[in-house]
């Protein structure tokens, strides 16, 4: 009798929650070309406050190092008070970007086209913004900040993914992302990854160059044969890894306890640990890297478009843009820039203007099931099947 | 059953060792909140009074306690008043559906954080077009914390009886008089108790919070994680924590006093 | 007023109980039941492969790319797992310290002891395990500095860390239950049984164990539902270990259908044990 009270309770109540749960979803639909999204015709007023999704050390206020602070200035000047929020990966940003209740987004080629093409960006009003016209010219309208000829985002700066090895336990010193792949490694327990399924690009690059036969020439272009070598690669790898990080500030941290004696990082992670005393160095190996080169996007859903436009403005200017190049370690993207970076030959060290150093750097891109390479014989394998892998291999 | 001396002895070494276990991390915290290494190397070397300092000037740990008090206070007045209404409800009356009800306000509880951080997100800002903030981070926190007073105040009302309303009706005092004099004297000290704890639940919530706060809410708990490893805030996090752990014990012991009951409710 | 309103009331227990009802009523069940089913429908829907959109058209996909791989049975499994181990080691640690503090203690040592216990709570989660990743630190950790002299050497960061973790945080919550339920045990209980000539540990089998029960499957309510969500440890103590809330959050950004998915394990487990539950009466003793 108790039980039976009880299920025809449970019954009533839930048929009334999923009669309510059905109606009123509303969502965006898939959309095959690019959505149309409105471009800003003219700069009104800043709002008060613009929120900002950027890669960690982009967006710096002294609260990190009190040297290093090209916000508090903005603030000053043009009353709009900065919000940040690092996005840990590409994925990240792209759901943060997703909720709407972002005005600004520092993208990378992994996540910018998937943000053009499911609308969370709009076109970005270059008119609006004085200091595009000095942004390097090889960086403007580019595969990923551009679609038929419209601009959606301006160029940031871009870098290098590094092999990062303590120099005091890791010897004789790296030169071949080998390294982290040597199944005998002495490091074993000791190494890191990236935490995010782009880093499978990583392992693509390293058997375009070391497994030729397989006949990867891009390594964002994957076909079946080519995607399971390189998870297969992963999976070899697992062992050896000590943490993956997403984090870059927990990755410091175990850089500096020895945690982490090798793996792939970003400069400002070595400038960071060796700020804290850390014997650490970091280089691009023989077979080349990943890499990224950011664009600082505007959503779609803008609630403060007027400051957002002012805070691109702004990084995109000479000052902050060596500002944040010098500290995050990567080359800038104003050309104008390179005289004002404290260190006269950062542009150099950074082959800001060197295209050669670029080379066999492979910016992070968005897989898609077109190969990206040419190739139209095969089809390719997409993100969201890189995602499922990742997820497998890190689950597993 | 006699205890034995050496089983005395024993247990007295047990609860020995399980406190030790208990304070041994925290009072790593405190001894680092001296810590003169930025990134606490043990053991310390040297000692310094500099990060507690720093921590009474960081404006960002001043917002963030006040928008975790903020929430925690009003988390906490919504679900006083949501569970001692459903503990009325539940303990006086006979109704369909009284067995769901029980079961369902512990629900919040019982499932996993990020089940309901997920679930509400996606409710404000997918279904109904809300943008995450206070209010938000407000009703998420009330939904979990009206469990809590509800327990207390249902234990307290069972205890009561109605043998004292009945008594006061029977003297010509309406239904709302008896609830102001003689209901609600008797049930204050475990709404006190429940809102304490409710408090407590909130103050110290991350995960539904982190699903359910704007880019502009910074809680104390989020503002911890954020600075859990930036190798210039973390000491003043450990700061923020030993004060913490402290000040704690000011309502522990207030609660203790306040109830005459055990402190998980109920004594019978 | 008031008092034709009082009257009105007293004469019509229905309407008051419905006064009384609609407002926890309409928060818990349409307010927090419809989101939660909102979300679960979601784990029937997919997302563009591209955009990352979701498309609202109902198929078993989700569920089907869950069940087959084997990585993420192999993260329930884990999990399940912790979770146990942590119940199980929060029991075993919790009952002596209860029983000390509710039949040993004196009743001042008594009130000193539950807030010694119950302080750590206030003490921020996230400080807490940042305390065991300075303390669980390879090599230059807390706990070779104390345990490396007598050679015990700190597990690292992985599974152990976050049993480990896990317990230290669940702890009190165990402790609380069965605090109350042993103050609830008459002492002459105890006493008789002594008399009959049962000997101690007989007597904790057969008498108190039994009676503590209800006061165990409370706290293991706690303890399992808390770690079966848990995806915080993991990050900062658990090493390249992933538990089932990392899943649901890393997917979460990505993939919220196939979060929802995930997320119907945990959602199911609770709903079986709290289920189970019910029937041992441990839900008054909570």
């Amino acid at each position: 009798m108790h039980k039976k009270r009880l299920f025809s309770q449970i019954a009533a109540a839930s048929a009334a929650v999923l009669i309510l749960a059905g109606c009123g979803s509303s969502s965006d639909s898939a959309s095959s070309g690019v959505p149309k999204v409105d471009m800003m015709k003219e700069l009104g007023a800043g709002e008060g406050q613009v929120n900002i999704v950027a890669w960690a050390g982009y967006v710096e206020n002294g609260s990190t190092d009190p040297n290093v602070d090209w916000v508090t200035g903005f603030e000053k000047e043009t009353g709009c008070k900065v919000n940040v929020k690092n996005g840990a990966t590409s994925d990240d940003m792209v759901a943060l970007m997703k909720t709407g209740e972002y005005d600004v987004v520092s993208a990378s080629g992994d996540a910018s086209l998937r943000l053009i093409y499911g609308g969370d960006v709009a076109p970005v009003n270059t008119d609006l913004i004085p200091n595009y016209a000095d942004i390097f010219d090889n960086l403007k309208m580019q595969q990923w900040n551009s679609v038929d000829g419209v601009a959606y985002g301006v160029p940031h700066g871009r870098g290098a993914n590094l092999l990062a090895y303590r120099t005091d336990i890791v010897k004789p010193a790296p030169t071949s992302w080998g390294s982290v792949f040597d199944a005998n490694s002495p490091y074993k327990g000791k190494i890191t990854a990236y935490d995010s399924p782009i880093y499978l690009a990583d392992a693509a690059l390293y058997l375009m160059k070391t497994k030729p036969e397989l006949g990867i020439k891009y390594p964002y272009a994957l076909d079946q044969t080519q995607f399971d070598a390189a998870v297969e690669l992963l999976k070899a790898q697992k062992p050896l890894i000590g943490e993956y990080w997403g984090d870059y500030l927990k990755h410091v941290a175990s850089l500096k306890s020895g945690g982490t004696v090798l793996g792939t990082t970003w400069q400002v992670n070595i400038n960071l640990a060796k700020g804290e005393g850390t014997k650490v160095e970091g280089i691009k190996p023989a077979e080349g890297s990943t890499g990224w080169s950011d664009t600082w996007m505007i959503s779609s859903k803008a609630k403060n478009p007027n400051c957002a436009y002012l805070w691109i403005n702004h990084i995109a200017s000479p000052a902050a843009n060596a500002g944040v190049a010098e500290w995050f370690g990567e080359a800038p993207s104003n050309a104008k820039s390179c005289d004002l970076t404290a260190d006269k030959n950062h542009c150099a060290t950074f082959h800001a203007a060197d295209d050669a150093y670029w080379e066999d750097v492979y910016y992070w891109n968005t897989p898609t099931e077109e190969c990206l390479d040419g190739r139209t014989d095969v089809k390719c394998i997409p993100y969201a099947e890189w995602v499922k892998a990742w997820s497998s291999l890190r689950n597993s | 059953m006699t205890i034995s001396r050496n089983a005395r002895l024993a247990l007295a070494a047990l609860m020995g060792v399980g406190l030790s276990f208990i304070y041994i991390p925290l009072s790593v915290v405190v001894i680092n909140s001296f810590n003169a290494s930025r990134t606490f190397s043990w053991p310390p070397t040297h000692f310094t009074t500099e990060w507690w300092s720093k921590a009474l000037t960081n404006t960002g740990v001043r917002e963030a306690i006040k928008w975790s008090v903020l929430a925690g206070l009003s988390a906490t007045l919504i679900a006083l008043v949501l569970g001692t209404v459903l503990a009325f409800a539940v303990s006086r009356y006979q109704f369909f559906g009284r067995e769901v009800i029980s079961l369902l306000v512990v629900l919040p509880i019982s499932l996993p954080g990020i089940v309901t951080g997920i679930a509400l997100n996606n409710a404000f800002t997918k279904q109904l077009g809300m943008s995450t903030g206070l209010l938000t981070v407000i009703i998420g926190h009330a939904t979990f914390c009206i469990v809590v007073v509800y327990n207390n105040a249902i234990a307290r009302l069972r205890r009561m009886g109605t043998s004292l309303q009945e008594a006061s009706m029977d003297l010509g005092a309406n239904g709302i008089t008896t609830f102001r004099l003689v209901t609600l004297p008797n049930l204050a000290s475990a709404l006190f108790a429940g809102g304490l704890l409710a408090f407590g639940l909130s103050f110290d919530e991350i995960v539904v919070t982190t699903f359910t706060a704007g880019p502009g809410i910074q809680t104390l708990p989020i503002w911890i994680f954020n600075n859990l490893f930036r190798p210039n805030q973390a000491p003043i996090v450990n700061v923020v924590a030993a004060t913490l752990v402290v000040f704690s014990i000011i309502p522990i012991y207030l609660s203790q006093r306040l109830s005459q009951d055990s402190t998980s409710g109920g004594r019978f | 007023m008031i008092d034709s309103l009082a009257t009105t009331m007293h004469k019509k227990p229905r309407l008051r109980l419905f006064a009384l009802l609609t407002a926890p009523v309409l928060w818990l069940v349409v307010a927090y039941l419809g989101a939660l089913a909102t979300l679960l429908v979601t784990a029937f829907f997919t997302i563009d492969s591209f955009t990352g959109n979701v498309i609202q058209e109902f198929n078993l996909g989700n569920f089907q790319d869950m069940f087959t791989d084997a990585a993420y049975k192999n993260v329930v499994l884990r999990t399940l797992g912790i979770a146990i181990a942590v119940t199980l080691i929060c029991s075993v640690l919790a009952i002596p310290m209860a029983f000390y503090m509710a039949k040993i203690a004196k009743p001042r040592s008594q009130k000193v002891l539950v807030a010694l216990v119950l302080t750590p709570l206030w003490a921020s989660y996230l400080v807490k395990i940042y305390a065991w990743r300075s303390m669980l630190e390879p090599g230059n950790g807390v706990i070779d500095w104390l345990l490396g002299p007598i050679g015990i050497s700190s597990p690292g960061f992985g599974g152990p860390a976050i049993i480990i973790g896990l317990s230290y945080l669940w702890l009190p919550y165990m402790i609380l239950p069965i605090y109350a339920g042993l103050e609830r045990l008459p002492n002459n209980l105890l006493d008789a049984s002594g008399d009959l000539g049962a000997h101690n540990w007989y007597t904790f089998r057969k008498v108190i164990l039994p009676l503590i029960f209800p006061s165990l499957v409370a706290g293991s309510m706690f303890t399992f539902s808390l770690s079966l969500g848990d995806y915080i440890t993991a990050q900062i103590i658990g090493g390249k270990l992933q538990m089932l809330g990392n899943v649901v959050y890393q997917n979460f950004s990505i993939n919220l259908p196939f979060a929802a998915t995930i997320a119907t394990i945990p959602v199911t487990i609770m709903a079986i044990y709290l289920w189970l539950v019910r029937r041992t009466g441990a839900l008054a003793s909570m």
